[in-house]
């Protein structure tokens, strides 16, 4: 029978006995009772020690490459004091209904009938995931929330019970034993057990309310880097996407939805393209058109081959132009909704010796995921399965469920490896698995996969918005920065418009610009477009103020804080102030995003032509105590590698209400050749942790923009930034730093 | 059409249209799915594989023009068992996140490096240009350099 303890209030940790002998463990908590915002998220956590003495470790998140799977492992099995060697892991399968028939049936009692495990286990642990209404890979939240919380508790608990039942076993104290690679030893006698020849015994013991957790200095797998779990298949074409899913009888769609935002389908004449060759039936949706055929690329030609007409929903006459101007226009009227207030800028603005303004502009970007949005869908009676790579496998199931009629417990859902998110796999973004339910339903009995092409994915994306900013600073006589005034478009609150300086009198106001353009998370959220604004800004305050860019910075951080002492070492990583060629220059950035604290510096090359190389990166970060140091500097790497690709040439814009852009032709991408030199370094300040995967984002853009003006003298405010020649007009002027 | 189709060491039969792309014949019709659709346009190379040796993006490649050439894709390259130099190499760089566009991107090194065994930086820039979206670039030139270290200490040896 299972057993269950309360682990605080905000959580259950659950165990029982295993078909075959063998422990299972499992942690459910509420993030909502933590304060974390939305009703109906949880995360839970389960672990599982079988006789052949292997730990297979359940993580709830999906694998992008991030590594957090990994990881996640590392932090149970260390808490555990697991052999590495013996530790696997599942992605679980994100859903309530399909999670507890999975956790009950599949993993605790094999194909044995459900419910012999106990209805305590059941009803409180398996009951708490059915809260479930999400269940997402997203704000760099994985190793932070889901470890600390659930990970560590749950090895932490395993392993009392390990030790519990082994002592029991030998009639000595469970104090007098110890755990090391997967073994309990009772040292005074020199016996030892494995923990698969315990676990048995263990499941029969109620779990410990609040385990001890180790202390920083036991550790011994967290902080080493493993071989990722994930790479092996990577390498050889067996990793499987939902792209890759092959059912018998399964068709292929391609579909187009109305270029403009908004806009329906009025009419199709399919008559021609349903006698193509290899088509099965062309499919009419409220905002798009699909065809149904026996291989993709005949699905794709007779897509083509048709001429749909769609309205404009009202839209057709927006473009750039007139966002650029609307949002202007909004800024001008003055200040918006109140972010932050502290002093009074206004009378500090009257009274400064020198003022300084400068406004901002970066465009919308797609994410352009190199694995287009992609699921197969087969419905049969009332039942539906689906699978696709998604951030959430929750939300994809729900939003299938709606689209396709049924009930959600009818719809099962199969995450498979996501090739790529950066937040165009996250919830209420899943438009194409809606499309995918309906076209379920159009080619049932028959599974469907529909892939979209890439010219769908860049022209009908959930994109970064585009933005502007206008800034005010003031400095006093001594060049000493004594206020900043900075308004934005989008919602008063992005915390990422918070400057980490101590600047006395502040003042942030946000004013939200919205139009039929869909809009999204992209990596890093919000501080893609702030790490750029104010960190531009701070630069224009030093030059304006005579000084270094590092060292007037540096001034306005705390003595002895972490945010200094990653500055101070990224100053001294890149060889800050050493000379460098002429047209070459080096700038700097400091931001602050999902806990962690990075400074990166940029070194660059302005050709004479104007064109910009970024030749060298230098990044910091203090992100807490590491995990896996190798998956974390990966993740700065790509971090950077993504910033790097959205400020030299990322650029959506909109004419006649629609996508310009359609291919990586037009939609511009990082490549081998403008990959810079990166180095990564880390600060262990055992601050509590800190996220990875998009922190290495934000600063990445402000730094070659920076670094744009110590090499020429021009100081870029709109992204991308392309070249300098295409933003300065005539030759670069060396003291055309702009006031 | 029908044609034959040498893959990977074997003979294969398709009969299909002549100008669907070898891309769709290898994923939907020969059970290949290591190779990708990216883009559909030649332009981010996912879709890499070797025509006798050359590296080519098989989404440009119609059915009819393959003829008897041999095609070599990721799933021909190596195995667990038996991998290749690069595939190790990549391995032990840890060099995969999403890992979607990373066949592509191993065919391509592997044609490059059967060429020039120790590519210069240049010449990594100008061959390579597929496109990886997690920005695995560093750790790519990381893993080609040490495959052209490795590969002189060799022949040297």
């Amino acid at each position: 029978m299972g057993k269950i303890a309360t682990w605080t209030r905000r959580g259950f940790i659950a165990a029982g006995g295993l078909v075959g002998g063998g422990l299972a463990l499992g942690i459910a908590f509420a993030p909502n009772r933590l304060g974390i915002k939305g009703d109906d998220k949880a995360l839970n956590t389960w672990v599982k020690i079988t006789p052949d003495n292997r730990v297979t470790v359940l993580v709830p998140h999906c694998d992008m490459g991030q590594g957090s799977q990994t990881g996640l492992a590392m932090m149970l099995a260390e808490e555990l004091d697991a052999d590495w060697s013996l530790v696997g892991v599942q992605e679980a399968p994100a859903l309530p209904a399909y999670a507890n028939e999975y956790l009950v049936r599949g993993m605790l009692l094999g194909a044995a009938p459900p419910l012999i495990l106990g209805r305590a286990v059941d009803d409180a642990v398996l009951g708490l995931t059915a809260l479930m209404g999400l269940q997402i890979t997203g704000g760099s939240a994985s190793i932070r929330f889901t470890g600390e919380l659930g990970m560590r508790t749950a090895g932490a608990a395993a392993r009392a019970m390990l030790i519990q039942a082994a002592a029991a076993r030998w009639g000595v104290s469970a104090g007098s034993c110890s755990a090391a690679q997967s073994m309990v030893r009772h040292a005074p006698s020199g016996r030892m057990l494995t923990f698969g020849a315990v676990a048995e015994d263990a499941a029969l013991l109620p779990p410990p309310a609040a385990p001890a957790l180790k202390p920083f200095a036991a550790w011994r797998i967290v902080g080493t880097s493993p071989p990722r779990f994930d790479v092996a298949a990577k390498v050889d074409g067996s990793a499987r996407y939902a792209i890759d899913v092959v059912l018998p009888g399964m068709l292929y769609a391609a579909v187009a939805a109305a270029p403009v935002f908004g806009g329906k389908l009025l009419s199709v004449d399919s008559a021609a393209v349903e006698k193509m060759p290899g088509v099965h039936s062309v499919v009419r949706l409220d905002n798009a058109v699909a065809v149904l055929a026996a291989g993709y690329w005949q699905a794709q030609t007779a897509l083509r081959a048709l001429e749909p007409k769609f309205d404009d929903g009202g839209h057709g006459h927006v473009s750039s132009t007139e966002i650029d101007t609307a949002q202007s226009a909004l800024l001008a009227k003055g200040a918006g909704s109140t972010d932050v207030k502290r002093g009074d800028a206004a009378a500090a603005l009257a009274a400064a010796a020198h003022v300084v303004t400068a406004d901002y502009a970066v465009p919308y970007l797609a994410h352009a995921t190199l694995e287009p949005p992609n699921a197969v869908v087969h419905i049969v009676g009332d039942k539906c399965e689906i699978w696709t790579g998604v951030q959430d496998p929750l939300n994809a199931r729900a939003t299938a469920a709606r689209a396709a009629g049924l009930p959600r417990e009818n719809v099962t859902l199969h995450n498979c490896m996501v090739g790529g998110g950066f937040g165009r796999k996250i919830p209420d973004v899943m438009d194409f698995i809606e499309q995918a339910a309906k076209l379920g339903r159009a080619a049932a009995p028959r599974p469907v996969k529909l892939i979209w092409s890439r010219e769908e994915d860049i022209t009908h994306d959930y994109y970064r918005t585009a933005a502007r900013a206008r800034f005010q600073g003031g400095l006093n006589a001594h060049g000493q920065p004594v206020v900043w005034r900075a308004d934005y478009t989008g919602e008063a609150g992005e915390q990422a418009a918070h400057l980490p300086y101590q600047i006395d009198n502040q003042l942030i106001t946000g004013q939200k610009y919205a139009n039929h353009v869909r809009t999204g998370a992209w990596r890093s959220v919000d501080h893609s477009q702030h790490g750029f604004f104010s960190e531009s800004f701070v630069d224009e305050l030093a030059a304006a103020a005579g000084k270094d860019a590092f060292q007037f910075r540096r001034d306005l951080l705390q003595a002895g804080s972490r945010q200094r002492a990653v500055l101070e070492m990224a100053a001294e990583k890149s060889g800050w102030g050493a000379s460098l060629q002429a047209g070459c220059g080096r700038g700097i950035a400091l931001t602050e995003s999902f806990g962690s604290i990075v400074a990166e510096v940029a070194e660059v090359a302005v050709a004479p032509s104007g064109a910009v190389q970024v030749r060298r990166v230098t990044a910091v970060v203090d992100c807490g105590d590491l995990v896996h140091p190798d998956a974390a500097t990966a993740q700065i790497e790509g971090g950077i590698m993504f910033g790097l690709a959205a400020a030299l040439y990322g650029e959506i814009t909109i004419e006649n209400g629609a996508v310009t852009q359609r291919n990586f032709d037009t939609y511009r991408v990082a490549r081998m050749v403008d990959a810079p030199a990166i180095a990564v370094y880390f600060i262990a300040s055992h601050a509590p942790r800190g996220g990875i995967g998009e922190v290495g984002v934000p600063g990445i853009a402000p730094a070659i923009a920076n670094a744009i003006h110590a090499a020429c003298g021009v100081r870029m405010r709109k992204l991308p930034l392309r070249s300098v020649a295409m933003a300065a007009g005539p030759a670069p002027d060396q003291h055309a730093s702009a006031l | 059409m029908a044609y034959d189709l040498a893959v990977n060491g074997q003979t294969h039969h398709v009969d299909a249209d002549p100008a669907t792309p070898l891309l769709w014949i290898l994923r939907e019709q020969l059970g290949l799915p290591g190779t990708k659709f990216g883009c559909g346009a030649g332009l981010c190379g996912a879709c890499t594989v070797h025509l006798d040796g050359v590296a080519t993006r098989s989404c440009q490649v119609p059915l009819g023009t393959v003829g008897t050439q041999q095609i070599t894709t990721i799933e021909g390259l190596g195995t667990p068992a038996a991998r290749h130099p690069v595939q190790k190499a990549w391995i032990d760089i840890q060099v995969p996140q999403c890992g979607y566009c990373q066949s592509g991107m191993i065919m391509a090194v592997a044609a490059l490096l059967a060429h020039t065994a120790a590519p210069t930086d240049d010449q990594i820039n100008t061959e390579i240009t597929n496109i990886c979206r997690c920005g695995t670039y560093p750790r790519v030139r990381r893993a080609i350099h040490a495959l052209a270290q490795a590969g002189e200490a060799t022949s040297h040896g």
